[in-house]
Formats: C-alpha cells, structure tokens, sequence
C-alpha cells in the first residue's frame, strides 16, 4: 500500500526498499549495537553542547564558531567516510551491500524545512537533541516530543494536499 | 573523570559524529538520519490506516533503538557526569538573552522556558507545543533533519539537502532575530 501512494506521488519512499530486507529476528545482537551507538551519540550530544537552547541561538545569532565547527566537521568525515566506502565497495557487517539512497528533489524540502528552521530556533533542538534532552532531564521537552510525533502524525494526514 | 564532565570542543565531537555515518553504514547499510524516528513511532503505535504509516515498522526498530539510546546518553552525558559549570556561550549571545529577560544560565536550557512548571502557561504552548509541532511537521514535510539532510545528506554530495539545509538555516536565522524576540518580549 505505502509502494502504490509513493508511486501516487512521483517520488520514492524511504522506507519502501527494493531489496531483500534483513528482517530484526536474525539481528538481535546489532540490534543492541545500534542502541550502544545511540547512547555514545546522545552522550557526545550533550558533551558539545549542540542539544542546548544557548548554543543554538549562539549559532543563529553568528556569535560563535562552534555548532557551525561541529556540524562542518562532521559533514567533512561524513563525506570522506562515504567516499572510502563507495570507492572501495564496501560490504556492512551484515552482509549487504552499501548503498544509500539519493534524495529526491521536491518542493517539501523547502517548505518543511522552513517551518523546521521555526521550531529548531524556538525549541533549540532538532529531533534527535529532542531525545537527548530529555535523557538530560528536562523532563518539560517530553511535551516537545510528544507534540512533535503530533506535527508528524497530521503531515502524514494532510500529506496528499500539500504542496510536494 | 573532568574530561567526561567539561563540555566538549567542536574540533573533538564533530568528526566523533561524523563517524556516525560510516559505523551505521558498515554495520547494517542504515542511513543517518534520526527525524524518521517520529514516523515510525507514529507508524507503530497510531498509524490510522493513513498509507504514510503503513509499512512495516518492525523492520526499523533499529532506529528505535538508536534514538532510545540517545535519550541513555544524553542521562549519562547531562545527570550522571553533568558539567558542575555553568554554560559558558558567546558573551553577546547571554548579553542579547539576558536583555530580553532570561535569567537562568546554569544549565543547557533557560529554565526560565523549558522548566515542567511552565508546561501548561503560554510559555508552554509556544515554546514546547508549537516548536515541537513546527520540528515534526517540519522535518517529516521536508524529508529529513539536522541529521539526515545537513550531515548525512551532504556528506553523499546530494544538492536536494544542500537545499534543505539552507532552508532551515535561514529560517531559524530570521526566527532568531525577528520572532523570538518578540515571543520573549510577550512571555516574560
């Protein structure tokens, strides 16, 4: 069903693979990996401060270097990272082969990332500082998320009728 | 221990998450990117036969857990080894901020917004509900994060989220400079 309404649109779904999937039953293990991954990711998160409300008005207000050192420097290893791995065609541990999906453009990536821009100032958290905040004990910001998953839920609604 | 209690420079954490990118490539061919959480969440629990939500969510449990783990971190990184310090940000930044009446600069959020007391106050609605539905709405709409479209999306060279990532940029830009302080102006 999710294939047919992504074909409706012209556009492929993320979540609609065109390969064998490898299903969670036979990747309990990796599965407690990526949980360890998360848990290095939110702590580093923290560490840098980019899930704090002060660092990201820092950024928005150009005041400081640092979430723009951050997130640069990580787009750099990002982009190396993917070179190594496509220039050496690399398998996952999975036995897969890596390759990741190119995105498509559409006029959703400008108008949702403008209203994205709004709540990213106001709230001074995307989604995953969303989670690390609230791990931190900002216990108010489990109304951000829930609100968040709302504004995910009536995308997912009015999805058709908007402009893509 | 200090060195796991001061906050960390960006020429350390960036390219720690970088590495993001290739550990969850080589270890499941997973992309970056953390805003699908909340459509899974949606699609497990609420999907409403809406076709958006209907796929099968069991198969990305993987970023579940992922975001579940960040949520671990960010209580190891923020209680368990919290900086004794107070936040130390650019001093025109806490000028501007402490101008436009926040008062609280100990910890990573003003608790003079984001405290549970001011849950159900106008500062509430605007700065958890609102913001909260703007970043869901926002990123689903938009296809991606922070995460999935600045990091991930360029670091494979794909100009759709170079778009993106100046959309949110100047958006939160002009948020930053023209609305919030007028929100603060009206809330505190």
């Amino acid at each position: 069903m999710a294939f047919q309404y992504s074909n409706d649109l012209g556009e492929s779904d993320e979540f609609v693979r065109h390969k064998p999937y490898t299903s969670a039953r036979n990747s309990t293990g990796l599965n407690f990996v990526y949980l360890l991954l998360g848990t290095l990711f939110g702590f580093i998160f923290v560490k840098a401060e980019i899930v704090s409300w002060f660092r990201i008005q820092e950024m928005f207000r150009f005041d400081s270097f640092h979430m723009y050192g951050v997130i640069g420097s990580a787009v750099v290893v990002g982009a190396l990272s993917v070179q190594i791995i496509k220039r050496l065609k690399l398998k996952a541990f999975n036995g897969e082969t890596i390759s990741i999906a190119p995105k498509t453009f559409n006029k959703g990536q400008i108008y949702g990332s403008l209203l994205f821009g709004i709540g990213w100032a106001i709230t001074g958290a995307c989604p995953g500082p969303l989670f690390a905040q609230i791990g931190a004990g900002y216990l108010a910001v489990t109304v951000t998320l829930l609100s968040a998953l709302l504004g995910t839920w009536v995308y997912g609604y009015v999805r058709h009728r908007l402009p893509h | 221990m200090d060195i796991f209690k001061i906050p960390w420079p960006w020429y350390i954490a960036g390219p720690l998450i970088g590495l993001t990118v290739p550990a969850l490539l080589l270890l499941g061919n997973k992309p970056f990117g953390i805003s699908s959480s909340l459509r899974h969440i949606c699609a497990a629990c609420f999907p409403a036969n809406l076709p958006f939500f209907s796929y099968n969510w069991r198969d990305e449990i993987w970023n579940l857990l992922f975001v579940l783990g960040i949520l671990i971190g960010g209580y190891i990184g923020g209680v368990l080894l919290e900086n004794p310090d107070d936040i130390v940000i650019a001093s025109h930044t806490r000028e501007v901020l402490s101008g436009l009446k926040i008062n609280d600069f100990s910890g990573l959020l003003p608790l003079d917004l984001f405290s549970t007391e001011n849950i159900l106050s106008a500062k509430g609605l605007v700065f958890l509900v609102a913001g909260g539905f703007l970043v869901g709405f926002g990123t689903r709409y938009a296809g991606g994060c922070t995460s999935g479209h600045a990091i991930m999306g360029l670091s494979n060279l794909q100009w759709p989220s170079l778009v993106a990532t100046i959309c949110f940029m100047a958006s939160g830009i002009l948020t930053t400079f023209y609305i919030i302080p007028v929100l603060l102006k009206f809330l505190l």
